[in-house]
């Protein structure tokens, strides 16, 4: 109401009737606008997003296999068959080693690429591309090709060849788990698919670092390099840092594609989705297991999640100075 | 709605209107794509997956034959991923469900109302079957799946670098190790299981002198001869003469073709493709035998047309499965011979086929016909998996058998109790 009588008091006398009646209409609803724009948008995530996690978590408490419609309650036992499943309580151990090495990692090379990319004085925007471009490629893709090309355990795979060249033996990559090189193949195709975007983001934070601070810095004696990086870039990459990790730790839990694809039937290395994937939509095709273990899952990202934003203080009012 | 109160029905307000119309309208036709495609509007439209053959022209075989059918408007989907079973399975419990799909026999299709009984067009024609393939389908009297191609899977070798190698074919599977070792050159490994080793799961087993199942559902695999084999195949694995991450599978021709390996375990379809590489320097043995007392063992797979129970054309889709399955005799020749050689479950049609009659492919059918172990209905896709998950945890990763076997007891009984009590 107020920007129609701002409107009112800055427009003319005479021109001030039409125009301002056919404005109310769009401006005075504001509720009726609110849902015209949000409604569309909202109507989209209850159907695809709240509907299927509702209706998981109704599954998850009946017997239901090979079917989304079940009849027969069964209380808590899909979640005590769930808790109870070395495959899948193993898997979420696993990963969640896997996402204390993957998480500072991928975050590291971000970083670093960010700050190498930043520094350029020309073809920087080539640069960026270049790192950011693995970030469009399918995962499917990526993981066919470090599977068939790069890691394929024959004569002629990129990494056997090269290898060769030491007079090193062939390496069986993916299908010998004894030494682990399968961990090799995944953490260099995640690496690959996914610094280059939180690199932009990166670069988007370090952008906005004031060039006052590093010219205060400067007067008062810090030294360029390592000191400036400690006590300047990296206290103000804080928020940035806060939001990358948090992503990346929903990330890691939520790995599906690459692994997948690449360990295709084996009982090592196996995400918590790629387990509730063939409980649930898999041969056994017992969708209340599934759900349950879905269920599971996403109590466990969110407590994590909170957990991480409580430690690094996410959200704070004062975290973005 | 604000609407109605609004004196001035403006085209704002039947923008609004339109807009929303529009949103809902988007979301509406989300569900109109459903695969079975427009067609001609002559007759029903009938939708059959199948899994992606290896061999060429096989897609073009079942898109004409299914062309060639006047009665109903026959869609292929013709699914190229490596697990065909997860999609199939997935797809099944929903409306976009196939009315007619292949697959091999497996009970909880039948137990949860999946598959519809074919009994009334098999029936006419069952002494024309191989009796295996008839028993394999059928449950409680009642046969649920017509047999299209038989799949016996085996070894193929390379004659001349046995002789160079001063190797004879092996009969038991320490032999069949130890050819390996001498097979193995800087180059060449000596053989191919491919990846995952899956595929000689149930010929060890069997070779072993035991079973999957017994007559009456109960594990038959948990003997001291399959955990001797499950001992000599890591010892196999951890050789080196191993050929290990080809960029194919057991199931492609490539790796002893390319000349990766000097034998690969592969079934009778890819026959057509090693001659034609090989010529005359290919052979074919049966998985050895792995204890004494067991016997050499060829695995007879194959695929059979089921139709979906729950589709909406059920009556159609039999139709069409009796047309194709039962009386096309022509197309079922075709199928079994002109692209990779699978052996007709029928005998008429088996008497018939020439290009299985001599050479190696009549050695196949040998080897069929001898040491052939079929599809027992009763072993369904999870206790498939459990076992594969025993062939992981101790042939690859070195776990100890008895405890992996354990553990595949637990999952196989789990399931046993759920479909026969």
């Amino acid at each position: 109401m107020s920007t129609t009588s701002e409107l009112d008091l800055a427009s003319p006398a005479p021109a001030k009737a039409s125009p301002a009646r056919s404005r109310r209409g769009l401006r005075g609803n504001s509720t009726f606008n609110f849902w015209l724009f949000t409604g569309p948008f909202l109507i989209g995530l209850a159907i695809f997003i709240y509907v299927p996690i509702g209706w998981s978590v109704y599954l998850s408490f009946f017997e239901a296999r090979f079917t989304v419609t079940p009849e027969k309650f069964i209380g808590l036992d899909n979640y005590r068959h769930m808790l109870t499943n070395d495959d899948f309580v193993g898997s979420l151990g696993t990963f969640t080693v896997f996402a204390a090495f993957i998480v500072p990692t991928t975050w590291a090379l971000s970083l670093g690429l960010a700050l190498l990319v930043n520094r350029l004085r020309f073809m920087r925007a080539f640069f960026r591309s270049v790192f950011f471009l693995p970030t469009a490629v399918s995962y499917v893709a990526a993981a066919l090709i470090w599977k068939m090309s790069i890691f394929s355990g024959v004569r002629f795979g990129l990494m056997n060849t090269v290898l060769s060249w030491f007079g090193i033996e062939n390496i069986a990559w993916l299908a010998d788990p004894n030494p682990p090189w399968y961990w090799l193949v995944i953490v260099s195709a995640r690496l690959w698919l996914q610094s280059g975007f939180y690199m932009i983001l990166f670069i988007a934070a370090l952008q906005n670092i004031p060039a006052e601070l590093y010219e205060a810095a400067a007067i008062d004696g810090a030294k360029r390099g390592w000191q400036t990086f400690r006590y300047i870039t990296l206290p103000q990459l804080r928020a940035t840092s806060t939001a990358v990790i948090l992503l990346l730790l929903v990330a890691a839990y939520q790995a599906f594609d690459e692994f997948y694809n690449l360990l295709d039937k084996t009982t090592w290395g196996r995400p918590p989705l790629v387990e509730l994937y063939l409980k649930a939509l898999g041969e056994n095709q017992d969708y209340g297991a599934g759900s349950a273990g879905a269920v599971i899952l996403t109590v466990l990202i969110c407590a994590v999640t909170l957990f991480q934003g409580r430690l690094m203080g996410f959200g704070r009012g004062d975290e973005s100075k | 709605m604000s609407a109605p109160s609004n004196s001035n029905f403006s085209r704002r307000t039947a923008l609004r209107a339109a807009l929303g119309l529009a949103a809902a309208g988007g979301l509406a036709a989300c569900g109109g794509n459903n695969g079975r495609g427009g067609g001609s509007g002559s007759g029903v439209g009938l939708n059959q997956y199948f899994h992606a053959y290896g061999e060429a022209g096989t897609e073009q075989a079942v898109k004409k034959y299914a062309k060639a059918y006047k009665d109903a408007n026959v869609t292929t989907q013709w699914i190229t991923a490596a697990d065909f079973e997860n999609k199939l399975f997935a797809t099944l419990l929903t409306d976009n469900a196939p009315d007619l799909f292949e697959f091999h026999p497996q009970i909880q299709m039948v137990r949860s109302g999946q598959v519809a009984d074919l009994t009334d067009i098999i029936e006419p024609v069952k002494d024309d079957f191989n009796p295996a393939d008839i028993a394999s389908h059928t449950v409680d009297g009642k046969t649920y799946g017509v047999r299209m191609i038989d799949d016996p899977q085996f070894f193929f070798y390379r004659p001349s670098l046995f002789e160079k190698a001063g190797v004879k074919v092996p009969e038991t599977l320490d032999e069949l190790i130890e050819a390996a070792a001498k097979l193995t050159t800087g180059k060449v490994k000596g053989l191919y299981l491919g990846n995952d080793l899956h595929a000689v799961i149930n010929p060890m087993i069997w070779s072993a002198g035991a079973d999957t199942l017994d007559e009456k559902n109960q594990i038959a695999y948990h003997t001291d001869g399959v955990v001797e084999g499950l001992k000599k195949m890591r010892s196999l694995f951890t050789s080196g003469d191993l050929l290990l991450g080809a960029p194919t599978d057991y199931w492609d021709p490539s790796a002893l073709n390319q000349g990766l390996c000097a034998m690969q375990f592969c079934g009778m379809w890819a026959m057509p493709q090693f001659q034609q590489t090989l010529g005359d320097d290919v052979g074919v043995f049966p998985f050895p035998k792995v204890t004494a007392d067991g016997k050499p063992s060829v695995y007879n797979g194959g695929w059979s047309m089921f139709v979906n129970a729950k589709g909406k054309n059920v009556d159609a889709a039999k139709e069409y499965v009796k047309w194709l399955w039962i009386d096309q005799k022509e197309y079922q020749e075709d199928w079994a011979t002109s692209y990779g050689f699978h052996i007709p479950p029928r005998t008429s049609i088996a008497e018939q086929a020439t290009k299985l009659k001599s050479g190696l492919p009549a050695e196949g059918v040998k080897l069929f016909n001898e040491f052939g172990h079929f599809d027992n209905i009763g072993w369904t896709q999870a206790m498939i998996t459990a076992l594969e998950d025993v062939f992981a945890n101790c042939v690859r990763k070195g776990g100890d058998p008895e405890a992996a076997l354990d553990k595949a007891d637990a999952a196989v009984g789990r399931e046993l109790k759920k479909l026969f009590g």
